[in-house]
């Protein structure tokens, strides 16, 4: 699949950023006032930011309203509901933290279930989809809920519980490789059942419709750097999880805390892009590609 | 809305031939044609004199080798559009409701006033029959020519996709899959058409017709040709002069 960079931001900032609203929802850090006031601009700029990244890839995105109309059936209606509802609640309760020194804790519980909600459906989007056996397994929702609970501790500052968050994510993420691996062989869909002309012989992709590219290569047979996909999976991980689990069990220092921000941050972004670029759509089969 | 319907009164689709398909594009020029001429936004074209062109397309001829166990290797021409799946993955995707699957006749469209070009549905086609237009930047796909099937503009016998008229060896029907004693039905039921992906669950309403088995020649067979004897190689060892000569430049 082609890694689009609206798709990557808006799926890594949004989890960082709902991952931090629901740890504030939580009562982590437990801050009130001008405090209170900086962490929730964090995770206001990071989801927001994230959702605003997300219409970039949008051919119309004027018409981006009307995606809130069938939450009975699509997960990318269900996902803007959720992101919604998520941001008016946890703003209420931020208004409470900030401005009246009190935590409505109530609202903060509810927020922060929504801001996994949102995390949950945008997970969704991907896993849904039986065209691309990688995202089609249960660990699509794991990693996305398990990546954003790790980054919003790790910005909220719990560093024991965000080395452990991020020890889980970073081992389950291996899983996932080592299970997404296989998963498109098992899913049964070949060149043979894609043209059913399987039954006479072994079928060969003899003559593409077109000499030239069209949209669905470009969108869906997307192989462009994977060819280093173990690579990228060895460094990722050391960004992701090594380095920022490191620093963190290291004595305090504000400096080090935002260098393993940013390391982690970093990892998750090529993590997301190997998401993309390493999944692939059964579509190709029919151009002899995966 | 994005929800399907439980049930369609017909299911419109097509039967496609892949045993008399000769990959000749015909469908495909036909099918830009019409569609870029009529209903919806036109199908573009991006560079089209240049180094790089690319088209939005809603059928697409491939070619492949299929390499039987014995025997010579068979070329089989195969166009792809859209299957207008009973179970479409495309529409319960959509966020707006753009994309429908419609109770009447079972044919899935696109309102494109309400398609904000998010491409899932493309995604979640397990056939590539949804293209992004590059130019209006919604999403395009076959319609059946719901434009030329109902259209009382037209002669009766062009009320029928542009592809299934134009097709010059008959290799595309076009019928009512809900009817058993529809031209389709009966097609799909004597030649064992099939469906592309079945494990993808989508349940296509457009068949496919596999390609009928090669004659093979048989010396046991009674309706060989009546010429055949004749073909026989008559001298297995030369003799007489040609044998002299060839045994004496074997020996030189």
């Amino acid at each position: 699949m082609h890694p689009a960079p609206s798709v990557i931001f808006f799926t890594v900032f949004s989890g960082i950023g709902f991952g931090l609203l629901t740890f504030m929802g939580l009562g982590f850090p437990n801050v009130f006032g001008w405090s209170a006031f900086t962490f929730f601009v964090i995770a206001y700029l990071c989801s927001v930011g994230g959702l605003i990244a997300s219409t970039f890839h949008l051919g119309h995105p004027e018409r981006a309203l009307k995606a809130f109309t069938q939450w009975r059936s699509s997960w990318l209606s269900r996902e803007g509901w959720c992101a919604v509802t998520a941001l008016c609640i946890m703003a209420i309760y931020a208004l409470g933290l900030v401005f009246f020194k009190e935590r409505w804790a109530f609202l903060g519980i509810i927020g922060a279930i929504l801001s996994m909600l949102t995390v949950f459906t945008t997970s969704m989007i991907y896993t849904q989809l039986k065209t691309v056996p990688r995202w089609h397994t249960p660990f699509t929702p794991i990693i996305f809920l398990i990546f954003s609970l790790a980054s919003g501790a790790l910005l909220s500052g719990e560093a024991l519980l965000a080395s452990i968050l991020i020890a889980i994510a970073g081992s389950t993420q291996i899983v996932a490789w080592v299970v997404g691996d296989r998963v498109f062989k098992i899913s049964g869909t070949t060149m043979a059942t894609a043209t059913g002309l399987g039954t006479i012989g072994s079928v060969r992709a003899f003559e593409p419709p077109h000499t030239g590219t069209n949209y669905l290569l470009k969108e869906f047979a997307f192989v462009v750097g994977r060819k280093h996909g173990i690579k990228l999976r060895l460094i990722s991980i050391g960004l992701l999880a090594v380095i920022p689990i490191f620093l963190l069990i290291a004595p305090f220092s504000h400096l080090l805390a935002v260098l393993a921000v940013i390391s982690h941050v970093a990892g998750a972004f090529i993590v997301r892009w190997l998401f993309f670029a390493e999944a692939e759509h059964v579509v190709g089969l029919y151009y002899g590609k995966r | 809305m994005t929800q399907l319907p439980q049930t369609t009164t017909k299911k419109l689709g097509l039967v496609i031939d892949l045993d008399t398909c000769v990959g000749c594009h015909a469908c495909v020029i036909s099918c830009k044609g019409w569609n870029t001429e009529n209903y919806g936004a036109p199908l573009s074209d991006t560079d089209a004199y240049g180094s790089d062109p690319s088209g939005t397309f809603l059928n697409r001829v491939h070619s492949y080798e299929v390499q039987p166990d014995q025997g010579p290797a068979q070329l089989i021409h195969f166009p792809k559009s859209c299957l207008h799946c009973e179970d479409a993955p495309c529409v319960t995707v959509c966020p707006t409701g753009a994309s429908y699957k419609r109770s009447e006749d079972g044919i899935v469209l696109v309102n494109e006033n309400d398609c904000i070009g998010c491409g899932l549905c493309a995604w979640a086609c397990p056939y590539g029959a949804r293209e992004m237009d590059a130019v209006e930047k919604v999403m395009k796909k076959c319609t059946l020519c719901v434009d030329r099937i109902y259209n009382e503009n037209l002669p009766e016998e062009d009320r029928e996709p542009a592809c299934v008229r134009t097709c010059p060896s008959n290799a595309r029907h076009f019928g009512d899959f809900s009817d058993p004693e529809s031209n389709v039905s009966r097609l799909t039921a004597e030649r064992g058409g099939m469906d592309l992906m079945p494990e993808q669950n989508t349940k296509p309403v457009n068949k496919y017709l596999p390609p009928r088995p090669k004659d093979t020649l048989s010396k046991t067979s009674d309706d060989i040709d009546v010429l055949a004897p004749y073909l026989e190689p008559i001298a297995q060892e030369t003799s007489g002069f040609l044998g002299w000569i060839d045994r004496t430049l074997e020996k030189i």
